[in-house]
């Protein structure tokens, strides 16, 4: 048996543990069974993790930025009130409208949270740290996340209340809108890697950091500050936050779930936030490479910190009118990022890049 | 077929047909909806069992993602849709349902007196994508580009219905 852990790297943990149960001598079927349940759990646990961690730290920046301390009680500055609120949240009393409709109203949150959970299998998390390596990675990732529009429909018709539906309405609007220029910024990176991979696109980009895309002038920043804007939208953050601006949707589609359901719906949109940062990374900050440190740690910093870029946007910025937003993704983002994806297969069919 | 594939082709199947018949004969339009996405997503699940990775991921984009969108705003948008329980069939039930069941035994029938299918079932090529953005772009040019401007035609032909004269 061999020690696993060569400085630092996660994968050798996970080659250790299966080379462990390859010697309790099972069949294959039944290996790759454990396995996945395994990895499943694993994933689950990340992203319950992640999630924990970022509704703290949102609340941390916002009351910073706010000049106030923020959750300070529970641990060194309130680092365990997340933990406290979810099991609080458990606990609580599932309310349920007469009116909902019964079986719409549930599925929706659990529909909201699986597709959230689906987009992790396909995020390198570290050097030969993902799940499954889909030859239509990034592919897979978007289409995956769409359920998420259809979980916040069903939440706002299976309330049966104008604020929800009009928050479900407009969320829709809203992501089908800017999935047009959050596609179109992502295709001009996998135009110039010629794969869909994410593995790929990453190992692209190794070498020096001039090598990622975001330094590819002049496409890759003007990709990249497209991304940012139209993942934010797709995020449902503010300034993109309509689908449950509070003033004048009192909490927009999630209105009338209360207790867990409540809770899969929050987890699942800061899951989300950290989907479309680590997207970013993986596209255009180089994704894990980086000197010195593991890979893992390299991945999760540059994603900590695009999360960290979403929420100083969020506590900074105003929130748009419905009519500004859909101007604003039609009018000038959908046109800047198809010239952009024009110029940059141009400069890929010109060989001028480097 | 080994097991565990063909295990998952018919719970798909099953999936596929159940949810195809609520779809056609729910009374709620918004739970038909919701059927239709279910039905177009099991589909997507047959085309990753005939390693068709993209096409699975294109039949998810386009057709949960924004077609059955589009049909579910239609139906909030609508009044008349929204709230009651509407049925969906007339006084023509009779002969539909007899139309269809000679297309379908006729559909069936075809099936089963072809012997010797024109292409093999073997496994596709891996990284597919490229081969078919290959002959998008090659063998089926003109079908492409006739699809392009009859999906810009029906655009333009939406936008001008719903634009308001402004006189």
């Amino acid at each position: 048996m061999i020690w696993p852990v060569a400085i630092g790297e996660l994968h050798g943990v996970f080659s250790w543990l299966y080379s462990l149960l390859e010697s309790t001598g099972l069949s294959q079927p039944w290996l790759d069974i454990i396995r996945y349940i395994v990895l499943g759990l694993v994933v689950f646990g990340v992203l319950c993790l992640i999630a924990l961690f970022l509704v703290w730290w949102e609340r941390k920046i916002a009351a910073h930025i706010q000049q106030r301390f923020g959750p300070m009680r529970h641990g060194w500055h309130g680092w365990y009130q997340t933990i406290a609120d979810a099991l609080k949240l458990l606990q609580k009393e599932d309310i349920l409208v007469d009116t909902r409709d019964k079986v719409v109203f549930f599925w929706a949150p659990v529909i909201c949270f699986v597709a959230a959970f689906l987009a992790y299998i396909c995020i390198p998390f570290g050097d030969k740290l993902i799940v499954a390596d889909l030859n239509i990675g990034i592919l897979y990732i978007i289409a995956i996340t769409t359920f998420t529009v259809i979980s916040l429909l069903m939440a706002g018709w299976g309330s049966n209340n104008k604020y929800a539906l009009l928050g479900g309405m407009r969320s829709a609007a809203q992501i089908v809108s800017y999935e047009v220029p959050m596609v179109a910024s992502i295709l001009v990176v996998v135009v110039f890697v010629g794969s869909l991979s994410m593995v790929d696109i990453v190992e692209a980009q190794s070498g020096w950091f001039t090598n990622w895309f975001i330094f590819r002038v002049p496409f890759g920043p003007i990709a990249f500050v497209t991304y940012i804007i139209a993942a934010t939208a797709e995020a449902n953050r503010t300034p993109f936050d309509i689908p449950e601006a509070e003033q004048e949707l009192v909490a927009g589609y999630n209105i009338e779930y209360s207790g867990m359901k409540f809770s899969m719906f929050f987890l699942a949109e800061f899951a989300n936030g950290f989907t479309v940062s680590a997207i970013a990374v993986t596209l255009f900050l180089g994704g894990w490479h980086g000197p010195f440190l593991p890979s893992w740690v390299w991945f999760m910093g540059k994603t900590l910190a695009v999360v960290f870029l979403l929420m100083l946007f969020r506590w900074t910025y105003p929130r748009l009118r419905v009519d500004q937003l859909m101007e604003f993704a039609w009018k000038f983002l959908v046109p800047v990022t198809f010239a952009n994806l024009i110029l940059g297969a141009w400069m890929k069919y010109a060989g001028w890049y480097w | 077929m080994d097991a565990p594939v063909s295990l998952v082709f018919w719970i798909l199947s099953f999936i596929i047909i159940v949810s195809a018949f609520m779809v056609v004969s729910l009374k709620n339009i918004f739970h038909c909806a919701l059927f239709l996405i279910l039905c177009l997503f099991s589909v997507a699940g047959i085309y990753l069992l005939l390693n068709a990775e993209f096409l699975a991921a294109a039949q998810v984009l386009i057709y949960v993602g924004a077609v059955s969108i589009l049909m579910i705003f239609a139906i909030m948008l609508t009044s008349q849709l929204a709230s009651k329980r509407i049925s969906q069939t007339n006084e023509n039930k009779l002969v539909a349902f007899f139309v269809c069941l000679m297309f379908g035994l006729s559909t069936l029938v075809l099936i089963a007196n072809t012997h010797v299918w024109r292409y093999s079932a073997q496994a596709l090529p891996e990284a597919n994508v490229l081969t078919i953005g290959k002959y998008l772009m090659t063998d089926f040019m003109l079908p492409f580009e006739v699809v392009s401007v009859l999906l810009l035609a029906a655009m333009i032909g939406a936008i001008v219905l719903a634009r308001k004269e402004t006189s």
